[in-house]
């Protein structure tokens, strides 16, 4: 008579044991490293806001200065590279962590703010710019990843051309004014374009046939109104061309 | 869809690593009951032994085989070598009747049924006290037998023993890869010893107590593995199997990928098929190891590697569905003029990612171990890296037409398969 081997269920549940620590150590090490990244965001957040009210007290400051030592380049350029870093993180941290849906709703209003500033700099300075404020949706909008990449396109042709990205979706009190400042129906993508509204997808020719001033900025990278011109690395950013979080 | 892909890979990668655990465990509590035994080694009395090989169109290796068998160290009254012909079409009968005088060797010529009918032919004729196989694309260790016959000595109760393969003469990637993958199996095989849990006697050199057939019966078909059948025969009915690590057997391993293709879907397929066939034995605590952790474990790996490579596609597939949009949406120069800046914040720390590491360090270990256990030799080399990189591509391929293949009962034949051995 043949007889199997006693189960050891000793070793099952060591096994079981040890396994169950390797995952929970995994799962901890991840959450301290995305902990570190919501903090490193939170600081450059907290780096941008102490930037921009730097600038805007340059700007009150303006009348004795000239246009030319107005730094918001640099700010831009920040702004641009907190996109990328947000975006990754809706990805990789989830996009119902309210860590995230915070750090978004915080840039969003640093966008805002920045543009706000840099229309009233390019005014008083004189100088023609396109600014062009871009409702986006993460789910099921086809168009709203055209339309990231025609923008990105146009950030590399025209440098000093400013885009400002918001989330259609995010709760936030301020977006929600700017919506219902320039009528932006749910209809997306929505671009507002020196204030006139362009509901659904508009390809690069659209954009550049109807605002020619584009073709100046271009001009513009050169003149001393900016401290220095974008560099391209940064300007692929603005819009966040992957944009995935569902933020509601 | 993200939260459920992330609990199906979280399952996935807990039972991966629970398996490799086990094993490691295993090897650090019996790592000192490893037997390696001397190169002169005396067994108590040299019982019978019939070796049968069966082959089908082998006149190219048959006599590589049958040569090491010949040079096995082991009295040669004691030892009968049957060759059996299994209707082969090319000059292997030819080949082989230079071993005709041979007092060791009986010649056996038959109509084409299959390599268990071959053997089957064998088993009838024989009155050895043991019975064992080997494929004709195999050879022998000289003192292979003899550690082998070594664990039946030591332990009454061991029914069979399995050898240890090696893949013979690597000299491509593909079969350096192959040979870490054999030599992972020997460390993984030696575990599954320990824990009663083998679950395929290998058709190189796997042997067996005569009376194992006597008891349970000749060889089955089983889908063109029986191999694995009666492994799974002798688990059900409580029948030690146990694996003698310095037992070598050289194999020729497929030399293209078309080849190795093959081969794998036609183990995974028998795999497969016998699996529905002992079904009963899943999870049933009184048939032990096998049906709690051999059976189970290799069930979900099938499925693991499959999950793995449908998402990987998948992303290959999105990135170039979105490349596509993009060069429609604003040209070829977008996706041309990729700039990239490197910034630490961009590093995945994804758990995920994490357990995948972890996971790949233990199959290192593992493949490490198993280097160490049969061929003495430690340390990293560029064939583990040719293994984790061919096998993560071309398996899921073997595995899904295995499935699809099990799924519609199309059996590969073994006639078919014998070709695929190397020109």
């Amino acid at each position: 008579m043949h007889q199997h081997e006693p189960n050891d269920w000793k070793k099952y549940v060591i096994v079981l044991f040890i396994t169950s620590t390797i995952f929970i150590s995994g799962l901890w090490i991840s959450n301290y490293f995305n902990n570190k990244k919501v903090d490193q965001l939170k600081s450059i957040e907290s780096s941008i806001s102490l930037d921009l009210l730097s600038s805007e007290t340059q700007f009150d400051l303006m009348g004795e200065l000239s246009c030319k030592d107005v730094s918001t380049t640099v700010l831009s350029s920040s702004l641009n590279s907190l996109a990328d870093k947000i975006s990754y993180s809706e990805n990789n941290i989830g996009t119902d962590n309210t860590d995230v849906i915070t750090l978004k709703k915080n840039y969003s209003l640093l966008e805002i703010k920045d543009y706000l500033l840099m229309k009233q700099i390019t005014q008083r300075c004189g100088q023609k710019s396109v600014f062009i404020l871009y409702f986006y949706k993460n789910d099921s909008c086809d168009d709203c990843t055209k339309q990231g990449y025609v923008l990105t396109s146009l950030r590399e042709t025209y440098p000093n051309l400013r885009v400002y990205s918001f989330d259609y979706n995010l709760d936030l009190s301020a977006i929600n004014a700017m919506k219902s400042i320039y009528k932006v129906s749910d209809t997306l993508p929505a671009l507002v374009i020196n204030g006139k509204v362009y509901s659904g997808l508009q390809n690069v020719d659209d954009i550049v046939k109807a605002f020619p001033e584009l073709q100046t900025i271009k001009v513009d990278t050169t003149t001393p109104t900016t401290t220095k011109s974008t560099t391209k690395t940064t300007t692929k950013t603005t819009t966040p061309t992957t944009p995935t979080a569902k933020t509601n | 869809m993200n939260t459920a892909y992330t609990i199906i890979f979280y399952v996935f990668s807990f039972i991966s690593v629970y398996v490799q655990i086990f094993f490691l465990v295993t090897f650090l509590e019996k790592r000192k009951h490893i037997v390696h035994n001397p190169e002169n080694l005396d067994l108590l009395s040299y019982p019978t032994v019939t070796v049968a090989v069966p082959c089908y169109n082998e006149e190219k290796t048959i006599d590589k085989t049958i040569k090491s068998l010949l040079s096995l160290d082991y009295p040669k009254d004691k030892i009968k070598i049957y060759i059996i012909d299994d209707g082969s079409t090319d000059n292997t009968w030819d080949v082989i009747q230079k071993f005709k005088d041979n007092p060791s060797v009986v010649l056996l010529r038959k109509e084409n049924g299959g390599k268990h009918t071959a053997i089957n032919m064998a088993l009838e004729k024989t009155e050895s006290e043991f019975f064992g196989c080997l494929d004709s694309d195999s050879m022998v260790h000289p003192q292979a037998l003899k550690r082998i016959l070594k664990y039946f000595e030591r332990d009454p109760s061991t029914m069979a023993v399995a050898p240890s393969i090696i893949a013979y003469k690597p000299n491509s990637i593909l079969q350096y890869a192959q040979s870490i993958e054999y030599d992972m199996s020997i460390y993984t095989k030696k575990m599954l010893g320990f824990m009663g849990g083998i679950h395929v006697t290998p058709g190189p050199f796997s042997i067996f107590r005569k009376k194992v057939f006597d008891d349970l019966g000749p060889y089955h078909k089983a889908h063109n593995t029986e191999d694995q059948e009666i492994a799974l025969r002798m688990q059900e009915h409580g029948y030690k199997i146990d694996h003698c690590p310095d037992a070598y057997v050289y194999t020729i391993t497929p030399d293209s990928v078309v080849k190795l293709y093959r081969q794998r879907q036609r183990w995974i397929y028998g795999f497969i098929k016998n699996l529905i066939d002992y079904r009963k034995l899943l999870f049933k605590k009184e048939y032990g190891t096998i049906a709690l952790f051999t059976l189970p474990s290799g069930l979900v790996s099938l499925f693991g590697v499959i999950f793995l490579f449908a998402n990987i596609v998948g992303n290959i597939i999105k990135f170039i569905y979105n490349k596509i949009i993009q060069i429609q949406t604003i040209g070829i120069h977008s996706v041309l003029s990729y700039h990239y800046k490197f910034d630490w914040f961009f590093l995945n720390t994804k758990a995920a990612l994490l357990f995948s590491v972890i996971l790949y360090i233990l199959v290192i270990i593992s493949v490490l171990i198993g280097r160490k256990m049969a061929e003495g030799k430690s340390g990293l080399t560029l064939s583990i890296f040719y293994f984790v990189i061919i096998y993560s591509v071309v398996a899921p391929f073997w595995i899904l037409r295995a499935i699809y293949n099990a799924i519609i009962s199309k059996e590969s034949s073994w006639t078919f398969e014998r070709r695929v051995i190397n020109d």
